[in-house]
This record gives C-alpha cells, structure tokens and sequence, in this order.
C-alpha cells in the first residue's frame, strides 16, 4: 500500500515538476533565459531527474515501467515546449530584423538610367535587321570618297549634267573637285562589287552629304540606306518582290508597296518607291532599279553573265516620322531634353 | 511641266477624269506632283463698264469708280487699282457675290460712303496667277452678262508634273501625249500648222561658225505683225501653264515651245542687220540681254550674231536687248534651231540663266521638230496678225553634226525578259514600242530574236538597249512586272565587326550615356579650342557657312559643344557619346588618295574624372575581350596632362583616357571637370578578340592575404601591381588594389596601397612554407621599386 502511495504521490510530483518546467518555458523572457533554463532542466538533479533514482527505490515491475513511461512523456514534452520555443524566439528575432530592415524603395527610383540610342541609330539597326532576315549582309564605306566611286563609276561621267542635282560638298584635297563628301551610299556599291564578288545581297547604311540649306525636312548631314543585289537571273520581279518583303517586314503586315517609273543615272529601269498604309495614303519613300550595265562593268561585272538591282531611302525621314519630331534639325541639337525621350 | 486637261485635250479624247489620267501619267513615270482646278466660275461677276473715275481728298491708297453694269444705273465702287480708264470694261463683283478666297462682297465702304461691289483682278477670280490690276475685258463684250460665260471659260484642271532628265520629249504637250495615247489607247494628232499660202520670198542669210554647238539653224522671216495683247485663250492657256502674257509673237513662240517643246525666237527683222552667223563669243565681249543685263561672256558661250558680226542674242539661252520685238515690229525673223545640250547647259549655269528655253535645249529637243513649230507658231501668230505673211525662202541650215533622223538599237527579246522576269515575244514587244513611234526594221532569226528599233528623233535619251528596255517595262507597266522575293544565296547576318561595334554600343548605352550626332563640319578654331592641331585638318572647298568649312579629325569638338549647350540649358548628369568617322588628312601616298578617315568613339561626363572613364574602359575592354596599357607618360592634347593616359596594346594606340584639359574646359566655357574616354575603333573593331581555352577549375584552397605598402608618389599602382604579379607567378590568381590611402602616419609625397592576394595552385594545397616564400617574393619584387610593407 505505502508502494502505491508512493507510485501516486510520485505521479503528482512528476506531473507538478513538467508543469512547473512548462511554465517556466512559456515565461522565459529571450533565447538566453531559455538556453540558461534548458541547461537547468537538464541537470542530473533537476526536479524531474531527481525522480530517476526515485524510480530506483519501486519495487514492482509495473510501478517502475509506469513511472519510467510517465518521466519519458514528462522529459519529450519539455523538449518539445523548449524547441518550440526556440523557434519562436528566432522566428521573432528574424521578423524583428525584417521590421527594422525596412526600406522605401521609391527612394531609389531612376538613380542610374541606362542612355538613349539617337533615333538615327535606333532606325538604322531595325533596318539592318529587317535585311539581315531577307538574306542581306551589311557593307560599309568611307565618307569621305573620290570622284570616281561617287559619280563616274556611278554611270555620271564628268560630263554628266545629272552631277549638278547632287549639291556636292567639295574638299580642299588632292586634285581640285576630285575629293568630295559622298552624296549617297551608293558609291559603297562599287566597292561592294569590286570586293566581295557576286552573289551580292547586301545593304549599306550610312552618313551622306549635300550642299543644303538646313530646314525643317532637309539637313546637309544625312543618313541613307541602300540594297544592292547581284545574282544571276535577278530580274525587275526581284526587286519589286524585295521592296514588297521589306515593306510589310519593316512597317507591317497592312502596309503594300509599288514601283513608279523614274529616271537614276545608274539604274535602269528605273523606279521610285511608294508604300501605301492602310488608309490607303501612299508615301513616297525612295528610288530603286535594275542597276545600269554600265555600273556593273565599273565594279568588274559582266553584265552579260550577271543582273542586279539596287534601292536607297533616307533613314532620317524615317526617324523622324516615327517619332512624329516636327522639324529634322531638332534631331541634331544633342540636346540631352531631347534625346533622352527615346 | 504644267499640263492643262483642256490644252491635252486638242492631242487626242483623253477626257477629263483627272484621276484616271493623273493615275495613268504617274505610272508612266510621268509624276503628278498636283492636280490644281483652276477657272471654277464666280458667281456674280458681270462685266461693266467706267464710267468716270474720281479721287477723294481723303483716300490716298484708293479712288472712286462709277461703272454701268448694263442697267443704265449708276454704281459707285471703292478700288484701289488705278489701272483702269472710262470706257474700259471690268469685272464687277456684285454685292453678295462670294470670292474664290471666301469673301463675300458687301457695300460697306469706307469714310462713310458705301460701295455697291468690288472690281476685280485676274487673280482674285482665279483666273491668272498674277494680279496686273483690274482684269480689262475685251470691248466687245455685253455689259451686264457673266464675266465666265463672256470669257468662255470653263472649269479646267492643271497637272503639275515632275518631268525626269530623261524624258526631254515631255516637256511639250506633245510628248506626254504620245505617252499617255500609248497607254490609254488614245490616237494622237499634232496641232495644225499654218495652212496659208507661202509668201514672196525673203531670205537671211545665215552662217554657221560652230557647227558641233548649232546644228541648226531655221530662220524664216514673217511679215504683217501688228504687235499687241493675245487672243485670251492663248492668254489664258499661258497663264495657266505659268507663264506670263507678254505679246502675241512672244506669246505665240512660248506656246510652240509648251506644245512642241522646241523653243524659238522672235527676232525684229528691220533690226537685224544684214543676217545671221553663229559663233562663240570672244573672251570678255559683251551683250545686253532681254532683261537689261550686261552679260560678260567667255569662249564657250555661243552667240547670234548679225551679219556685221555684232552679238545680238546668246543662243538658246536669252535674246539680245537690240532687236527685241516691240510694238512698233511689223516684220519678224524667226528663229528655229537645234543647240548642242552641254554647251547651252554651261552657258545658262555659269550666267546664272536658267530659261524655259535653256531648260529645254539642255534636257534635248527635236532636231526634225523644227519645220512644223515655225509652221505653228505662224498659224497662232496669224490669229492676232489677219495679214501675217510667211515668206518662202527661209534659211535653212543642217550641219553633219545633226543627229541622224532615226537611231537604229539593237534589241535582243531574250535580254528585255532577262532583265524584266515576263516571257515576253518578239512581236508583244516590237507593238508595245510602235504604239510611241519605235519602228520595228528588222528581226533576225527567230532563235536568236534581235530587232532592230528605229529610235525617234524626239527621243534623244534612248540610245542603248538598257534604255529600250526600259520603255519595254514602261508600256508593258511596272505593276505587271510581278513581284518575287528572291531566294538569298548568301547567309544574313552582321559581320564579327558590326556584332563587336553593337556590342560595345550596349556597353556604353547600359553606363547611361546618351548618343549625340554633332555636326561633322567644324568653325576653323573649334579644333584650336579643343586643344587639337588645325594643320592636319581638311577644309571644305565650298562650304554652306564659313562657319562649318573644317572638316573633324576628332569627335571631341563636337562634344564640348554638345557638353556647353546642355550645361548652359542647366541639364544634369550630362553624359554623352558619339559613334562617327573622323577624318584627318592622310600621306600622300594613301592608294586612293583619300584622307585617313576612321571610326572614332567617344564618351564624355560633364562633373565626372578620370576614374569613371576608366569604369568605361574597363567595361568596353571586358566586353571585347582584351585590355590595354595605361601609358601616362605620353597624352594626346587637350587632354588633363596629369590625369589622362594613352591606351596602348603592342604598337597600336586604341584610344585615350581620363579627362579634359582644364584650359579646354574653359575655352568652352564648361565649369566642371569632363572625363572622357576616346577610342579608335577601326583599330580596335579590327582586332579579334581571343577564343579563351577553358581551364580546369582548381579543387585546392586558396590562401589570401593582404599587403600594405608605403608607396611613393613617382611610382605607378600599375607598376606595383605588376611586379606583385610577375612576382607572384603563376600561383597568384587574383591581384586587387583593394584600398588607397593619404593622409596621416605616412612620409611626405607618397601614399598607401593596399593589395589583396590570392593563391591558388591547381594540382595541391600549398604549404605554409610555399606561401611565406611567394610572400616574400613579392615583398621584394615591391621593395625594389621603392614600396616598402607598412606595420
């Protein structure tokens, strides 16, 4: 009887012990206070060790089995209760941190922006890519050229009285008027011809000059594009097939193209080109032809064996009307208001 | 060319749906530029006559007019046009009457006297497109009818077209009509000529001195001119096309030439002295021309001159003041001829002359069009002038050098469908091309089809088979040539360069600079004040302004202008690049003979220094794949002598680096320290960059550690960092100049530089001891140049 008087006040005990560890959790203060607790609970004469050598002194099987499964419920559910509340602890540490770290991020709005591309530029590339699509590789000249890639290889002998409609911008070098600022891409064309040899799919975009005065649709520095395609068995087709391509390629699917008549020293037939939007405005945007068996001989083809054609438009225009700029000089002023819209 | 739908109309039945032909003519390569309506009726406007006109004390600027518009009353008006006398016949707009321009006519008058209507000029009716005073109406006319009904004027509409270099024949009636015939299947006659019978004759004597610049020469002599105003028509039929009345001879010569395109002269013959010769002029003669001008000629001007050799007219350009036709001419001598283009174009460019004539003889005209425009121009001529007597006998002169009356060309069928794409026949094409007067002579065999075209003489501009073919793809129609893309047989793609020059342009853009285009064309001293030569510099021939004759050898002019205009417009964090070719002179030897243009890049930051141009260089060299020398021993100018530095790889300089020369800066007035950063790109795009070959990555640890030396101020970063890692070998695989410090606790004239190394070896860990002994190496190695390990 004095045995299970014992086991019953031995359970209390024990039941009082837990809670009064349990509580003890619950009221710790911070991480410290509970590890310096935990390492009470866990000293050989804590309050509910002590009852391990109590334990000893049972004398039935049972008592001993039941107390020992008491202690062992007793001991999990404080080490629960202690790592429970240690992640709360950190858990609040961590929100606490996240609190403080607070930050508004609209202070940081627009520190360091990246540059703006001039519209020039932005036009050029798309163009290059559109052609780049169809086939097209990109050749390049300089600008500064002689007489001869800009005019006589160009099928405008000395002579000719189409040089006077160029408004060319002579140099102070060499030979009087045999150095000048090219007047259009197209004397990259001779070059293309003489370096790469046909098959020749290829566009050169670039810096052009004329002798005018600036106004609100003409500068004296310019920008142009050209397309020059040497095959054989490139016909008329071609060309009003690559314009029709680029066309719907660069502007849209809505957009259509045709070819009008027109007269180039170095194209022939010779053609200008209009693309008509959807509402049915046409717009003229540049010329193009057959390039002229004389061109061809000049930049070491055999016209006999090939065919080709050519196509050039302003690229500034473009810009411009894509971006809806009013007057074309306000693309030039580098005004930092001005190009850092785009 | 301006082409009036009525005046087309006296060719061939084109009609008069302006859309359709404005459609049809542009797709000949004819451009309609406009299509303006021109004669719409006022309603209104009655003729009247003046009655007497007054001045009021009061008004200066106008006068009193009172007219009778038919019904016997009298009407008092306001006008401000004193061109008018009592008896003469004017518009007048009735009260109510709207104006073409909007205005509708009133009686409020001014000084409190009222006016009942308004006269009118030819221009406010829009009937002339310049006001001459008020419109005088013939004296036959009905007062009180409509002034529209009693002009016969009907609504008309005028084609305004852009007639290209090669098409010579269009500008005349003529040949925009055989085109447009060809195309609308329309039959096309020339304008009668003059049907009466010849006269006694009267022969001029001319002589042709310059035979490859006139060709020739018509000269036949008309008698029984009375000279005055036009019959309205032709008037009208001027005016709308452009050109002002002047006389009925001039009048009716400029009507040939809009008709015919061969352009005449009218010459007075009492004032022509013992005929005509042709000849260059004599270098520094003189003649007074139609306009009052003295012109001073040269050599290759070419003269009419009279018998006694005495300049009276510069041929195909102007006439001579000396025998103008005047009201008191009662004989003309007509002039009818063929001028060599080049010549005429020389002439007209060099005197600044640019006629409807000189225009036309230099485009081309008709060398066989001469015998039908002096027959027409005698039959407009007879309108005015009842006893107008053309005399037989006229001159007559052809030379060799006449082109040929028909050009025979070569045509092979194969080669216009090798050029066009359609499978066209021998026969499709030899009737297209006979619909505008290209006869078909002959055809070879038919395997080998080559006709022969016979090229009319209007058609100075075809001459080779090229230019055949093209009026093959005219007639046939541009639209119907069809439209292929063509398969490409070469592959699309940007060359390894253009890829390199996008990628570093997303460099630059991703730093946050802006592109900026300046104009290439610089003010001489610009360069000077960019702290740059001048002497290297190329100058425009023929600039627009003398304020942009130089032509850049660096971007950096341009820049500081850029940089000085923002900074004066108060914009912030200016930081700009541009991407364009510089162009310095080149040796003399340069294969072409060109300059030694380049692709420049530069990069400016107003309020920036050197270490942020050396951020960009860092990024642009990473994004290339391969860095360069910091040389600061040697610095281009107009750079800060002491925080720039060349950029040298092997031999090649790729670009300079740091900032701005403060005196720069203030000749540009920029009050901020600018980095820059300038490269060569043709030398820098051209070098490839490296395929790097992958290393295995180490699996042993690395050992870290930081040394501080005391460095003098003489001696480089760049040098300490170099010998630290020659001196580290191969071991050393991370070398950072982590802090620099002066100030406090350091000896006079030097600094602290703090370096963190690393070593690594690939195939073990490394001992303690080879650390220490690595360290020590490099102790050394920085020690020799005057580094010294601080406690």
């Amino acid at each position: 009887m004095a045995d299970q008087n014992s086991v019953e006040s031995m359970s209390l005990a024990i039941n009082a012990a837990k809670e009064s560890a349990m509580s003890a959790i619950k009221n710790t203060a911070d991480l410290a206070g509970l590890r310096a607790l935990s390492a009470d609970l866990n000293k050989k004469d804590s309050p509910l060790n002590s009852f391990k050598s109590e334990m000893g002194k049972l004398s039935s099987v049972d008592d001993k089995r039941s107390i020992g499964q008491l202690l062992n419920a007793a001991a999990g559910e404080i080490a629960a209760a202690l790592e429970t509340r240690t992640r709360e602890f950190a858990d609040n540490e961590i929100a606490a941190r996240i609190e403080q770290e607070s930050l508004d991020l609209t202070e940081f709005l627009v520190q360091r922006r990246r540059g703006h591309s001039h519209i020039v530029t932005q036009a050029t590339q798309r163009l290059e890519d559109v052609f780049i699509g169809l086939g097209f590789q990109i050749a390049e000249g300089p600008e500064v050229e002689t007489d001869f890639h800009n005019f006589e290889a160009l099928n405008m002998p000395k002579s000719h009285p189409a040089r006077s409609e160029f408004d060319t911008m002579f140099l102070e070098y060499g030979e009087p008027n045999s150095v000048l600022l090219r007047t259009h891409t197209s004397p990259v064309q001779i070059r293309v011809m003489k370096s790469w040899k046909p098959p020749i799919y290829a566009i050169m975009p670039g810096r052009v000059f004329r002798r005018d005065t600036p106004d609100a649709t003409h500068m004296p520095v310019f920008h142009q594009i050209e397309g020059l395609v040497i095959d054989r068995g490139i016909t008329f087709a071609h060309l009003a097939g690559t314009i029709e391509a680029f066309t719907k390629a660069f502007f849209g699917n809505e957009f259509t193209s045709r070819l009008r008549p027109s007269f180039f020293p170095f194209t022939e037939p010779s053609a200008e080109f209009d693309i008509r939007r959807a509402d049915g405005e046409w717009i003229e945007l540049g010329g193009c032809g057959m390039v002229h068996p004389n061109v061809l001989i000049s930049g070491g083809i055999d016209p006999e064996e090939f065919s080709g054609f050519a196509f050039g438009f302003g690229i500034d225009r473009m810009a411009k009307e894509r971006h809806k700029v009013e007057d074309i000089r306000e693309m030039y002023t580098n005004d930092l208001r001005f190009l850092r819209q785009f | 060319m301006k082409i009036l739908n009525s005046w087309l109309n006296d060719f061939g039945s084109f009609g008069t749906d302006a859309e359709k032909l404005a459609e049809a003519m542009t797709s000949l390569g004819l451009a309609v530029e406009s299509v303006t309506t021109v004669g719409t009726p006022v309603k209104g406007v009655v003729v009247a006559k003046v009655l007497r006109t007054e001045r009021h004390p009061d008004a200066e600027k106008v006068h009193r007019v009172y007219v009778d518009a038919g019904d016997g009353k009298e009407l008092h008006v306001w006008c401000g046009a004193f061109n008018m006398k009592s008896g003469d016949l004017i518009p007048l707009a009735t009260l109510g009457t709207t104006m073409p321009d909007g205005r509708v006519i009133t009686a409020r008058g001014i000084l409190g006297i009222e006016s009942h209507g308004m006269l009118c000029s030819g221009t406010e009716l829009g009937l002339t497109a310049d006001a001459d005073g008020i419109l005088i109406l013939p004296n036959n006319f009905k007062l009180g009818t409509d002034v529209f009904k009693a002009l016969g004027i009907e609504q008309d509409r005028v084609f305004d077209l852009d007639v290209t270099r090669n098409r010579p024949d269009c500008n005349g009636y003529l040949g925009v009509a055989r085109d447009l015939g060809a195309r609308l299947g329309v039959k096309v006659a020339v304008p009668s000529g003059d049907k009466a019978k010849k006269g006694l004759a009267r022969t001029l004597k001319v002589t042709i001195a310059d035979k490859k610049r006139c060709a020739r020469y018509n000269m036949t002599v008309m008698s029984g001119v009375e000279v005055g105003d036009s019959p309205s028509w032709i008037a009208r039929r001027l005016a709308n096309c452009g050109m002002r009345p002047i006389n009925n001879v001039v009048d009716a010569s400029n009507l040939v030439m809009l008709e015919l395109n061969q352009p005449t002269h009218a010459f007075d013959a009492d004032k022509v002295n013992n005929g005509f010769k042709i000849r260059c002029a004599r270098a520094g003669e003189t003649l007074l021309t139609l306009d009052g001008q003295v012109r001073t000629l040269q050599t290759d001007d070419l003269l009419i001159c009279d018998g006694k050799d005495n300049a009276i007219g510069l041929a195909g350009v102007m006439g001579g003041a000396s025998t103008e036709i005047s009201k008191q001419t009662k004989t003309v001598a007509l002039e009818t001829a063929w001028f060599e283009s080049s010549g005429v174009a020389k002439t007209a460019t060099r005197l600044g002359l640019k006629s409807e004539a000189s225009m036309r003889f230099e485009r081309g005209v008709d060398p066989y069009g001469v015998d039908h425009a002096v027959s027409r121009f005698a039959a407009l001529l007879r309108e005015s002038c009842p006893n107008l007597v053309v005399h037989g006998g006229a001159a007559d002169v052809k030379e060799k050098t006449l082109p040929p009356k028909q050009k025979v060309v070569a045509l092979r069928v194969a080669q216009v469908n090798r050029i066009l794409g359609p499978k066209l026949s021998a026969k499709a094409i030899s009737a297209m091309l006979a619909k505008i007067g290209f006869v078909t002579k002959s055809t070879s065999s038919a395997k080998l089809a080559t006709l022969k075209i016979a090229v009319p003489s209007w058609r100075p501009d075809c001459e080779t088979e090229i230019d055949l073919v093209e009026e093959v793809a005219r007639h046939y129609g541009y639209e119907n040539l069809g439209k292929i893309v063509p398969q490409s047989t070469m592959h699309g793609r940007l060359s390894p360069l253009q890829q390199r020059r996008r990628d570093i342009r997303e460099v630059v853009l991703s730093m946050g600079l802006s592109e900026a285009m300046p104009n290439p064309f610089l003010a001489p001293g610009d360069l000077v004040k960019a702290g740059l030569p001048e002497d290297n510099a190329i100058r425009l021939a023929n600039p627009l302004v003398y304020e942009e004759s130089v032509l850049r050898t660096s971007l950096r002019p341009g820049l500081l202008k850029a940089v000085s205009f923002n900074i004066s417009h108060r914009a912030s964090k200016i930081s700009l690049f541009e991407l364009g070719h510089v162009y310095p002179s080149g040796s003399e030897n340069s294969p072409e003979g060109l300059p030694d243009e380049y692709e420049s890049l530069c990069l400016f930051a107003a309020g920036e220094t050197s270490s942020l141009a050396l951020d960009w260089w860092s990024q642009i060299s990473s994004v290339m794949g391969f860095g360069a020398q910091l040389d600061q021993s040697s610095v281009e100018p107009g750079y800060h002598p002491k925080r720039s530095a060349t950029l040298r790889r092997g031999k090649q300089v790729l670009g300079c680096v740091g900032e701005i020369d403060p005196r720069v800066l203030a000749q540009n007035q920029i009050n901020t320290s600018v980095a820059c950063l300038e490269l060569n790109l043709s030398v820098l795009l051209a070098e490839s960059p490296r395929i790097a070959t992958a290393k295995a990555v180490s699996r042993f640890p690395r050992s870290d550690f930081d040394l501080a030396f005391t460095v003098p101020n003489s001696q480089s970063a760049g040098a300490v960092m170099k010998a630290l890692r020659q001196a580290g070998g191969s071991e050393l695989v991370d070398l950072e100049l982590f802090d620099v410090y002066r100030g406090a606790g350091l000896p006079d004239n030097s600094r602290s530089l703090t370096f963190r190394l690393c070593l690594q070896a690939s195939d073990r860990t490394l001992t303690d001891a080879e650390v220490t002994a690595i360290r020590q190496k490099c102790l050394d190695a920085a020690a020799k140049l005057g580094a010294l390990l601080r406690n």
